[in-house]
């Protein structure tokens, strides 16, 4: 087990490094930098910001710049925002983060009870609804659901508020503040959910059916056990193993925002963020974001090897 | 006179496929007495795993459904009991070992968990007491260190080990039948023996009523006191195995006789009963073994024989026997 987190870290290590060069590569060498952006400054002025930024450096030594300021705890100096990239994280990233995590953890509740359920009874009315709901659900894009809800709960019923985290000049705080946030957040976490739940559901839900089809499950039964330990004591445990793996891939998910939901419902996440900088090519920024997801997935994959040894005592590592 | 432990009469199990009704248990009449151990046997698919599955109420719904007969066990009908009365006596006074040790116990249990289950389902043993009988009964079916082996996962034992512990969940809450679907099939020829011996051993230490199936006479010869050969979905011949043996009377049991190696003689060529299984979909009004007989009379082309009883406990469903039938 050391020797093996030994080897992972030292390909973690490997991995990381070449993500880095490739995201470094790609941002340099695409024309153009913050400083072409605006139009207005004169050439002089251009060439004296470039020199500030170190924007004129060879593209190695920027790169060794970059990595080494990395290794030091500091992801680079966003241009457009005038903070640092860690700092701009850390005000945005939770936002996402509450969102993300609220939802994941609807999307695997529902989808294992569903997937459970819908399998058990396989091709009964319940399965056929749930189908059809799965594929109307993944079907139909996230704007469209979103945008469709809003003028529901939001204008025409007015429910809910139709976006932001907060309302507008407010200063609640304690309770109040909770409150008004999880008020805020009911309906992108709903679309969210929605969206997410459909292929999770059709997963368990296959395979719940190759389990509950094998031989040990007709030996728990054999042995005069419930249905119920028979379904979660021995098939959804089974069932899950392949599941194990998708919930480390969910890591770099949890933090990486939404672009699509967070505009949508004008939340103060990371991904808004992450727009925003793009259109006024904030490269600090958008390498250190791109990085800190390359990171995170490296460490996702680890924890799905990790849990898959802890749940599959066949796995060895 | 010895009681019946199960009395099946009439057992009738279908299978709803897309090109229509597969009649797997056909009309099956059977006793097993205390202490006795019973045989089916017969080819594959001729309904003898389906006939076990129907005592277990575990046959897959549903494309597969008992549409008819009385399973008699301690005064109820197992087929009319409802589901919570039936899954207290599985496992607890009906037992069943399966045919493939290596995939009938849960991978991501320990062994421990699977055999102390029924001990608390059933005998309501706290799981210290459970686990303690666990390792008694691991021991018993012959496996050393048993405090280890509870502890481990199925793919850390071999087969033969597999199979022992299924016979210790088993045997764990003393059943009353023991049913025994190819409990050996899977086996190395060594291991085989060490098996059928184990179950000899129970049966005689616990007056456990064995039911076992296999499609292998050398195991019926071994271990069985009464055989039943069933050939698509219906019983032709059964008998008390010394008589059946010396004077197999339906022609399908004189050809499964005829097909088996005998020990010391060498033959060129092995005896097989020529033909094929018939399809089961295409089963009509006539003996469904009369194209591979080679006494096949024109009756038996249009009747089914029906099973009658000849010298003591011996029966047979063949028209060679009926009394004014035209042999010709």
């Amino acid at each position: 087990m050391s020797t093996y987190l030994m080897r992972r870290l030292m390909y973690m290590i490997l991995i990381l490094l070449g993500a880095s060069l490739l995201i470094f590569l790609l941002y340099a060498m695409m024309p153009g930098d913050f400083v072409t952006n605006n139009f207005k400054l004169p050439a002089e002025r251009k060439a004296e910001l470039r020199e500030i930024y170190g924007l004129n450096k060879p593209v190695l030594e920027r790169y060794m710049n970059w990595m080494n300021n990395a290794f030091h705890g500091n992801f680079g100096f966003s241009l457009s925002q005038q903070k640092p990239v860690l700092t701009l994280f850390n005000d945005y990233i939770w936002n996402s983060f509450l969102l993300a995590i609220t939802s994941t953890f609807f999307t695997w509740l529902l989808a294992v009870v569903i997937g459970v359920v819908a399998a058990y009874k396989q091709y009964s009315w319940f399965d056929t609804m749930v189908m059809i709901f799965i594929f109307a659900a993944m079907s139909i894009p996230s704007f469209f659901i979103g945008l469709f809800l809003i003028k529901i709960m939001a204008v025409d019923l007015k429910w809910l508020p139709p976006g932001g985290m907060l309302v507008t000049g407010s200063n609640a705080t304690g309770m109040e503040y909770i409150k008004e946030v999880v008020h805020h957040m009911f309906l992108p976490v709903v679309v969210m959910t929605l969206l997410g739940v459909g292929s999770l559901t059709r997963y368990f839900r296959s395979n719940m059916l190759d389990v509950i089809r094998q031989d040990f499950i007709r030996t728990a039964r054999a042995k005069g056990m419930k249905e119920r330990v028979v379904l979660y004591r021995h098939a959804l445990r089974n069932a899950m193993l392949p599941a194990i793996t998708l919930i480390g891939f969910e890591l770099p998910g949890l933090f990486g925002g939404s672009l699509i939901i967070e505009k949508i419902f004008n939340w103060p996440g990371i991904g808004q963020l992450y727009m925003q900088s793009f259109t006024v090519r904030d490269y600090p920024l958008l390498m250190g974001f791109t990085m800190f997801i390359a990171i995170l997935t490296v460490i996702g994959t680890l924890i799905s090897d990790i849990l898959y040894h802890v749940a599959d005592p066949r796995v060895k590592l | 006179m010895k009681n019946n432990v199960i009395e099946i009469d009439h057992l009738s199990t279908y299978f709803y496929t897309e090109e229509g009704a597969v009649k797997a248990v056909n009309d099956v009449s059977l006793r097993i007495r205390e202490g006795e151990t019973v045989c089916i046997v017969g080819e594959s698919g001729c309904g003898k795993s389906v006939t076990a599955m129907s005592i277990m109420g575990l046959v897959e719904e549903p494309s597969g459904k008992v549409v008819d007969g009385r399973i008699h066990f301690e005064g109820r009908d197992l087929l009319r009991i409802d589901k919570h009365e039936l899954r207290q006596i599985r496992g607890n006074d009906i037992a069943m070992i399966f045919q493939e040790p290596m995939s009938s116990l849960n991978p991501v249990l320990t062994i421990g968990m699977q055999v102390m289950e029924p001990l608390m389902e059933h005998q309501k043993l706290s799981k210290k007491e459970a686990r303690k009988r666990a390792i008694e009964l691991v021991e018993l079916v012959g496996i050393s260190r048993p405090e280890q082996i509870v502890d481990s996962y199925p793919h850390e034992l071999s087969g033969g080990m597999l199979q022992r512990i299924m016979i210790a969940i088993a045997i764990s809450c003393n059943p009353k039948l023991l049913i025994a679907d190819e409990p050996t099939t899977a086996l190395d020829v060594t291991i085989q023996a060490q098996i059928l011996d184990m179950l000899r051993q129970i049966k005689e230490e616990s007056n456990t009523s064995i039911l076992l199936i296999t499609h292998d006479l050398g195991v019926v010869a071994e271990i069985a006191d009464y055989v039943i050969v069933m050939y698509s979905g219906k019983i032709v011949e059964e008998g008390d195995v010394v008589e059946l043996f010396e004077h197999p009377l339906h022609p399908y049991t004189q050809g499964l006789l005829r097909s088996k190696p005998i020990i010391g003689q060498r033959q060129d060529e092995l005896y097989s009963i020529p033909g094929q299984v018939p399809n089961p979909l295409e089963l009509k009004e006539s003996c469904y073994f009369y194209d591979r007989c080679e006494h096949c009379m024109s009756i038996c082309r249009t009747q089914q024989p029906v099973l009658h009883s000849r010298a003591g406990r011996q029966k047979v469903a063949c028209w060679l026997y009926e009394e004014g039938v035209s042999h010709g």
